[in-house]
């Protein structure tokens, strides 16, 4: 267990500034690191990761909340029918195989670093 | 916003939901671009308020893995709550190295994990939908 922390404070610090930088969750480096670096089964990586991001966001969405940076009305709009769509990812999620899961999510990183790289 | 602008951002939302409950993300990598493009923010304002959706996302889908058994509650808070130091270093980085650098070292990062992912999906035995099966150490 004593190892455990530090390599939790690492994954978060990875994930803070990964979020911090590219305003988004951080969950595209704290599931792959769950799983690899802890052996996390995919589908617990994934939930796991979520309840990290609610702190994450929450507190930087309140950080550019004092600043003026976030449109709370557009916030809500694209945000309740993601509500729907989640509650409907992850249960379809339970449906698949955790490899689909992964390969899935390898798809999803290699946009992200095409994304960033152009 | 016109009426075309409102469905776009609804669409866009259901799909970043979609995302983020089948591969553990919040959906910023969607609502950013679609604030953008259907609301016209600029990017900081965009993933500003990308994040207010995140959190919505992320709470509901975290409360629903927590139901199917797939939660670590103690590491997911541990994680939360460690990231500030996170975003002190990302700070630190984003004055100390150009920000093209930046993006092209996280891409090396995502890209690695990629191959990893896929090496180590491929290894393994294919295991099936496990719905139902009892998980070996969530702490809910």
């Amino acid at each position: 267990m004593s190892s455990r922390l530090p390599r939790l404070a690492v994954i978060a610090t990875v994930g803070g500034a990964f979020s911090g930088l590219f305003g988004v969750g951080g969950g595209t480096v704290i599931v792959p690191l769950l799983i690899l670096w802890f052996g996390y089964r995919e589908r617990e990586a994934t939930g796991t990761s979520l309840l990290a991001i609610v702190l994450i966001a929450a507190l930087a969405a309140g950080t550019q909340g004092v600043y003026g940076n976030v449109h709370v009305r557009e916030g809500i709009l694209i945000g309740i029918p993601a509500i729907a769509g989640v509650v409907a990812g992850t249960a379809l999620q339970q449906r698949i195989s955790e490899r689909a899961v992964s390969a899935i999510f390898a798809v999803l990183l290699i946009v992200s670093a095409g994304v960033l790289i152009l | 916003m016109e009426l075309t602008d409102v469905i776009g951002l609804l669409a866009i939302g259901f799909c970043a939901g979609m995302l983020g409950g089948l591969v553990g993300v919040g959906g910023g990598v969607l609502f950013v671009p679609g604030l953008v493009i259907f609301v016209g923010l600029g990017q900081l304002e965009a993933e500003s308020t990308s994040l207010l959706a995140i959190v919505f996302v992320a709470a509901v889908g975290a409360w629903r893995q927590r139901s199917y058994g797939n939660l670590r509650v103690r590491d997911g808070i541990l994680i939360g709550l460690l990231s500030p130091i996170g975003v002190l270093v990302g700070t630190a980085l984003a004055n100390a190295v150009t920000e093209r650098t930046l993006e092209l070292a996280f891409a090396g990062v995502q890209l690695f994990f990629a191959w990893s992912l896929a090496r180590r999906a491929l290894r393994r035995p294919d295991d099936g939908a496990e719905a139902g099966q009892a998980p070996t150490a969530a702490n809910g």
